[in-house]
């Protein structure tokens, strides 16, 4: 079975391990692995963007010298760890006085050869969205989809390379393939607002919202996301909603459609029944059964 | 033997603030050869050349070397001054201390080394040089214009004026570029068509000019003075002759496409006229959309033609080839629009109320789809908010184009007024990075706008453009009050930036001549000649040599003109001797150097089977005698001999 290098991060480890555990679950249906990397720390959650501050990136440099120990990929599922490692990466690639200095202070010198993918990559260019199709069991047809990309998968773009950052079209793509409707709705590369919801929720509220706003009024009746911290915004501004639209992550209704069983992917009954009640053939094709 | 002089050149402190100026010239006097060496500030004015004059008098010199600029500031400088003192000018050489040494380094004591090594190689070099005499080659008095819009008009009419005869080749099936689909002109509100229709209508009957359109260039050889060029001709299915305009034709056709004069706003048929005032005023047949010619699926239009109009529709026309023979070209050909689907925060493409300038352009136009209502796309309601977005794709050197394109901020004023005066309860807005409105009477025609149009101008830039509500926002930042803004807009214009005309890159294969790093043509020398190209003989004219404005465009095709006219005033030119030349005794005829030129210069001689220059023709660029396995070929003035001692001198 071909099996992949993967950096979990702390998130995965807590609040978000039905990311963790529904990712490893449709990589198996899927047939390949994901096999965690020895000794991973904090990533650190945010790249820094202070010049001089080379602190933050010892632990990151730090993730990715060990992980080169073990092979050149690493695959990652939440999208902020995935923008501090990869663009760790490109920083220690332009072998700069800075990385030097990080070099000099880490115990192991890094000079930037680990292909730091997220696991959406894995599922487009090496599975294909196409094999994806093939290997549904329980298509979700017609349940309409608004993805949610945020920021930290897309941008900066020059640097990510992952997708069109104003038109994406990489999560609507597997949804498709699995069956579902995507919802093209205009805010869902906006930010929602990220980690101030740890000190000035007042400033998250209002993008956040707007976010689901546009949703909701495209028609979307479940959010995808890739990042559990814009999982938990998205859900906080909808947390005395009579109707919240359920958030859930993408390899939760990729699971689903492989035909993994729903506590296996660790879905609430509240997402389920969302997802179910929108859907067409899961009804039919248990009633067949 | 020689007597050399030495001249060095301070160049105020270009050079001589980095190269300690006193030691190369002591540095020279130490070749046994060197009878004076000098210094002066300098040695370009009236007082440094009469010094190198003087000095060749004096001291009976029979070689010169000028330590100064760059050849191609001063080269012709310096030769004539050389020239006028009694000596051949070949024996003059610049050695360049300032471009390859002054200017490039900051250390002084390397710099000057640097310099020494420089000056040494050019006195070994002019040790050898022989006494040329330049080469006289006769010139085709025709001049070739490549592109019909202002600027190849403007040409055009310029040289024929003179009395000399002109070929415009235009690509499409009218002249007038793309200054005919324009509605006004900044900053005077000009009819665009009103002023450019009699310049079109002059060029056309002009006895010296010969319009050839639905052309293109295909090869050109030769060189200045005498390009033999090729041109193909679409055929010409309507007789322009006799086309009297009638339609009867385009009324009958069944296949329709998109229109590109307007931008694709409407439809057209598969035969048409471009616009109202299209010059020639006929009828053109589009072969590429008509159902069928070869062979012939329909024939309504001939049908028609020949029952109700002059029967000047021949469906079997062939395509034609010209062959011209002109002393000059002049490139005009022009620009495109960069893709605004490329720019995907403003969504271009994915909706129908966003779109660019020059489709607002036509809908301002009263011949233009909505006849000159400003009316949005998706449901033709009148827009009362329209956003304008300045540097469309444009000052982003990381991810489209780096590049100013000159006009937008003042079309973009322009757009906004005329949106006023049309919707006069609207309102517009413009986001812009700077006002650059740089030209007589830009900046008042800016304030104007600003203050009779009430346009607000909101100076950052657009993050997104995006839909709410089935409506558009604009989303954005003014950074003179610090605020994000986001503007409900019902239209949305994207003021892309200019590139060069599709063909340039082809074109410029053709021509043998340079493009730029963003594709468009090459000047010679972006201040000293900025109506040439690299290649002699070749001109150029409008914006396909950068974003221009029209009357800068107009400007720039009158000295393009003026350029080929100096070239015409006289049955001959001169031409540099220092070119290849073959030593009969050594050349095999093997054909190796005839492969290798890049001009066609060198052939067989039939009846002695050894190779030949065309001294016409050969630039001396020196690539057949490095190809030359027998070494028969030697470059003039650059022989083997001279490069070795060159390196010789260089690394000892």
């Amino acid at each position: 079975m071909q099996s992949y290098l993967y950096f979990p991060g702390c998130t995965l480890r807590s609040v978000a391990k039905d990311f963790d555990s529904s990712a490893k679950a449709c990589a198996r249906a899927l047939g390949f692995e994901l096999k965690e990397m020895q000794g991973w720390l904090c990533c650190g959650a945010v790249y820094t963007n202070v010049p001089d501050n080379l602190m933050t990136q010892s632990g990151p440099n730090r993730i990715l010298a060990r992980a080169r120990t073990e092979g050149n990929t690493l695959v990652t599922l939440c999208a902020g760890c995935y923008n501090v490692l990869k663009r760790t990466d490109l920083h220690a690639q332009s072998n700069s006085s800075k990385q030097e200095q990080i070099n000099s202070f880490n115990e192991e010198a890094f000079a930037g050869d680990v292909s730091v993918l997220h696991f959406l990559e894995i599922l487009r260019d090496r599975i294909g969205f196409s094999a994806i199709k093939d290997s549904v069991k329980k298509p979700l047809q017609g349940l309409p989809v608004g993805a949610y990309y945020g920021c930290l998968l897309l941008r900066p773009s020059l640097e990510m390379k992952l997708d069109d950052p104003h038109r994406p079209s990489i999560i609507e793509n597997l949804l498709a393939s699995i069956g579902c409707t995507p919802v093209d709705y205009s805010l869902r590369t906006e930010c929602c607002g990220s980690y101030l919801s740890v000190d000035s929720p007042e400033n998250v509220e209002p993008l956040s919202k707007n976010i689901v706003q546009s949703a909701r009024s495209s028609g979307a009746k479940v959010l995808a996301v890739s990042c559990p911290l814009c999982k938990y915004n998205l859900e906080l501004v909808q947390s005395r909603d009579t109707e919240p639209i359920p958030v859930v992550y993408f390899t939760q209704l990729l699971g689903l459609a492989l035909g993994l069983e729903p506590e296996q992917l660790e879905l609430t009954a509240r997402q389920l029944e969302a997802i179910r009640g929108n859907t067409q053939t899961i009804v039919a094709s248990v009633s067949q059964q | 033997m020689k007597r050399v002089g030495v001249f060095v050149c301070h160049c105020g402190l270009n050079i001589a603030g980095t190269v300690n100026v006193n030691e190369v010239v002591a540095e020279a006097k130490r070749d046994s050869e060197v009878v004076c060496a000098i210094d002066h500030k300098y040695l370009c004015s009236e007082p440094g050349q009469a010094l190198i004059k003087d000095s060749i008098k004096q001291h009976k010199l029979d070689a010169v070397v000028v330590a100064a600029c760059s050849p191609a500031m001063h080269e012709i400088t310096f030769k004539k001054a050389t020239q006028s003192a009694g000596l051949n000018r070949y024996q003059c050489e610049i050695a360049n201390i300032r471009e390859q040494a002054s200017w490039v380094h900051d250390d002084s004591k390397k710099a000057t080394e640097k310099a020494n090594t420089i000056l040494h190689q050019s006195i070994e070099k002019v040790k050898l040089n022989e006494s040329l005499d330049p080469i006289t080659v006769p010139v085709t008095r025709r001049v070739l214009v490549i592109g019909g819009g202002v600027a190849g008009i403007r040409a055009a009419l310029d040289v024929a004026n003179s009395g000399y005869q002109v070929y415009l080749v235009e690509k499409s099936g009218t002249i007038g570029g793309r200054m005919a689909q324009l509605s006004e002109t900044f900053p005077t509100l000009d009819c665009s068509t009103c002023i450019l229709g009699p310049l079109m209508v002059e060029a056309y009957r002009h006895p010296n000019i010969k319009l050839l359109r639905l052309s293109k260039v295909e090869e050109v050889r030769g060189y200045i003075g005498n390009f033999k060029v090729r041109v193909r001709q679409e055929p010409m299915y309507v007789d322009e002759a006799n086309c009297n305009s009638c339609g009867e034709c385009t009324k009958v056709c069944p296949a329709e496409v998109s229109n590109e004069f307007d931008c694709g706003l409407t439809w057209r048929k598969a035969i048409y006229i471009p616009f109202a005032q299209a010059v020639p005023p006929a009828y053109v047949l589009d072969s590429k959309s008509c159902l069928g010619l070869l062979p012939e699926a329909c024939g309504e239009c001939k049908k028609a033609c020949d029952k109700y109009g002059t029967a000047c529709i021949n469906l079997n026309a062939r395509p034609q080839i010209h062959e011209l023979e002109v002393g000059g070209i002049i490139s005009a050909t022009g620009y495109d629009l960069y893709d605004a689907a490329k720019l995907s925060e403003y969504g271009y493409g994915s909706y129908p109320d966003v779109m660019t300038s020059l489709e607002f352009e036509r809908m301002l136009s009263a011949s233009g789809p909505t006849s000159g209502l400003i009316k949005r796309p998706s449901d033709g309601r009148i827009p009362r908010q329209v956003v304008f977005i300045q540097c469309a794709g444009q000052r982003e050197p990381e991810t489209a184009l780096p590049y100013c394109s000159k006009i937008c901020c003042m079309y973009t004023a322009r757009h906004a007024m005329m949106f006023h005066h049309k919707v006069p309860d609207g309102q517009a807005y413009v986001f812009y990075m700077d006002i650059r409105a740089g030209g007589k009477g830009y900046e008042e025609f800016v304030k104007r706008c600003q203050e009779e149009g009430g346009v607000l101008y909101l100076r950052g830039r657009v993050a997104k453009v995006y839909e709410d509500n089935g409506g558009l926002v604009v989303k954005g930042v003014d950074t003179l009050s610090g605020r994000l803004v986001q503007i409900p807009a019902d239209l949305v214009v994207l003021a892309v930036g200019m590139i060069p005309n599709a063909g340039s890159k082809e074109l410029a294969n053709i021509l043998k001549t340079a493009l730029d790093q963003n594709g468009f043509f090459s000047e010679a020398h972006p201040k000293l000649r900025p109506l040439e190209s690299a290649t002699a003989g070749i001109f150029l004219a409008g914006a396909g040599q950068s974003p221009k404005d029209i009357p800068e465009t107009v400007a720039q095709a009158s000295g393009a003109a003026s350029k080929a006219l100096n070239l015409l005033s006289s049955p001959t030119l001169e031409r540099e001797p220092t070119i290849a030349e073959i030593n009969d005794e050594l050349c095999s005829g093997c054909g190796i150097c005839i492969s290798q030129c890049p001009y066609d210069a060198l052939s067989l001689d039939p009846e002695t089977k050894l190779a030949q220059v065309s001294e016409a023709v050969c630039e001396g660029c020196g690539t057949c005698v490095a190809s030359c396995p027998s070494g028969a070929l030697s470059a003039r003035n650059l022989t083997d001999k001279q490069i070795l001692a060159m390196i010789q001198t260089a690394v000892a």
